[in-house]
């Protein structure tokens, strides 16, 4: 089949591969080593790259998707019902509970008469998808950009309440991670959600 | 032969021994930092300030591994193998002029710990002896491919051998003799022999990149090619000795560069600053080893940016194109040596 000679080319980055032989400069092989000991003798002097961890932290975006947390609204009480949406959704099966009802002297601290008295996530089976916190229909669980530091024993990854729960003087603002129509829905107070 | 000079050449012998291991040692560190820098990184800065204990650190970890000989090796060849290696590497600095003398209460004391009157002979037959460290290394380890790593580094030491050989031997004939510390003092001031012999120095330079197995030249041990060629089967301090003889080497080999071309511990303007005999001795020394470091950064600045030589390729150059050149350089020198002598 007759090829047209004309190179066909998509982008004009293609280098044509030139066969010229080498002139007898060329052979030596010297000059170009010399080039390039120059070029390798300038790198000598840029700033180099290296981010010092622990003592330099590599900044996070704004939707990073971290360690979990349970959260609190605004009067302290906990959000999460113990409805297993989280734990159904989650690919990796790393979310389990137990559910409990909540007594008349616990109204500041349960929203609702179901809450989870035990709520663990097996951080080692986590894959940090942030399905649960797609899932979740009280906005309970959110993920932050923590990370979870490294431990010698598998069962201390299994993390409780106590890590996991939102700390009433310490709230971690999550709005960023909120699409903008769950924001405008939020404004709204007379929703029951948002009360 | 009085007790006062054998005591003295002892201090020195043991005092250029520690020198020589401790400067491998920090060369080690040096090659990482350097590494990292013309990798715009930092290279290692944990161990303490700027690195600095990441030596002792290496030490300690080679220190700590498991000792073990693989199964049918060759028991006492496997122990020879890098004792024989470092034992070469060391003997090589027992020759090398250091400074020039030292006048202490009227007596003359010269830095170097042995002048021989066949002093540079007595380098090369040292390096020779090094072929069969690595050659041993590879046949105790029962390991095919050991083995075809050694006879490969083997052949290309020897190879190797014979161009620089004849880049020495020109030195040899422009100088009149064979002891380092004659060639280095005709070197006074600026009469260094890299400006009468250019060729010969270019030809040796890339010589000792190629006898101590140093990138470009670096396929016998290079980790993707035959994993760890001949030191493959080692652990611990026996593969300790193997690495940190590699680098004595690199000092040495620097040194002889520095002492045979660049005139050793001559510095410009020697005798016309008008110190003391000592001071110049002691400020000698200091330029000496001011080269032996700019050799070593050459050694690895060259490591870092030129890619590794194929065996064949390997062969080739230093048959087809390095010994001719050699022995132009030879041919060239004795002409203009019998027809411009001084």
């Amino acid at each position: 089949m007759n090829q047209d000679s004309t190179k066909i080319s998509l982008t004009n980055r293609s280098k044509v591969v030139s066969n010229k032989k080498m002139t007898l400069l060329e052979r030596f092989y010297l000059p170009a080593i010399f080039k390039g000991m120059i070029i390798t003798f300038s790198h000598f002097f840029k700033k180099e790259v290296t981010i010092q961890y622990p003592e330099e932290k590599r900044k996070f975006s704004d939707i990073y998707r971290g360690l979990h947390m349970l959260k609190l609204d605004d009067e302290g009480r906990e959000r999460c019902t113990a409805c297993g949406l989280c734990a159904l959704s989650c690919p990796a099966e790393a979310i389990t509970m137990i559910a409990a009802e909540r007594k008349e002297d616990e109204k500041d601290l349960y929203r609702e008469e179901k809450y989870a008295a035990v709520y663990e996530i097996n951080m080692l089976r986590c894959i940090f998808c942030g399905d649960c916190e797609s899932a979740c229909p009280k906005e309970a669980i959110f993920l932050t950009d923590r990370l979870v530091p490294s431990e010698y024993k598998r069962d201390k990854f299994i993390y409780g309440k106590d890590v996991l729960v939102e700390k009433k003087n310490a709230r971690v603002d999550v709005s960023k991670r909120q699409t903008p129509e769950v924001l405008e829905f939020k404004k709204d107070k007379t929703k029951l959600h948002n009360k | 032969m009085d007790i006062q000079f054998v005591l003295y050449k002892l201090i020195l012998a043991v005092a250029i021994l520690l020198l020589s291991l401790v400067i491998a040692m920090y060369a080690t560190l040096f090659e990482r930092k350097v590494a990292g820098f013309f990798q715009d990184r930092l290279g290692p800065n944990r161990a303490g300030t700027f690195g600095l204990l990441q030596p002792v650190a290496d030490g300690v970890k080679l220190f700590f591994k498991e000792e073990f000989m693989p199964a049918n090796a060759d028991k006492v060849l496997y122990i020879l193998g890098p004792s024989l290696t470092m034992l070469v590497a060391l003997l090589a600095s027992a020759v090398i002029p250091w400074g020039g003398t030292l006048i202490i209460g009227g007596h003359e004391f010269s830095m170097q710990v042995a002048d021989v009157n066949i002093g540079v002979l007595y380098v090369f037959a040292v390096i020779s002896i090094g072929v069969y460290g690595v050659m041993i290394g590879g046949w105790a380890s029962n390991n095919k491919y050991a083995l075809m790593g050694a006879v490969r580094a083997a052949s290309q030491m020897i190879s190797y051998e014979l161009a620089m050989s004849m880049s020495i031997v020109t030195i040899v004939m422009t100088s009149g003799s064979l002891s380092l510390n004659d060639i280095v003092a005709q070197q006074h001031g600026m009469n260094w022999n890299v400006f009468t012999q250019p060729i010969g120095f270019v030809v040796f330079l890339i010589c000792a990149f190629a006898e101590t197995n140093r990138s470009p030249f670096d396929l016998p041990e290079c980790e993707t090619e035959l994993i760890g060629g001949y030191h493959t089967e080692y652990s611990s301090m026996k593969l300790g000795f193997y690495l940190f003889s590699e680098y004595i080497n690199i000092f040495i080999s620097s040194a002889m560069i520095s002492s045979l071309y660049f005139g050793g511990y001559n510095f410009p303007f020697m005798n016309d600053l008008g110190l003391s005999h000592n001071m110049v001795t002691i400020l000698g020394t200091v330029a000496l080893f001011a080269k032996i470091s700019f050799f070593g950064f050459v050694f690895m600045w060259v490591r870092w940016t030129l890619p590794r030589f194929r065996y064949d390729q390997l062969m080739r150059f230093g048959w087809k194109g390095l010994m001719p050149w050699a022995m132009a350089n030879m041919i060239l020198t004795g002409f203009f040596h019998l027809l411009f002598k001084k």
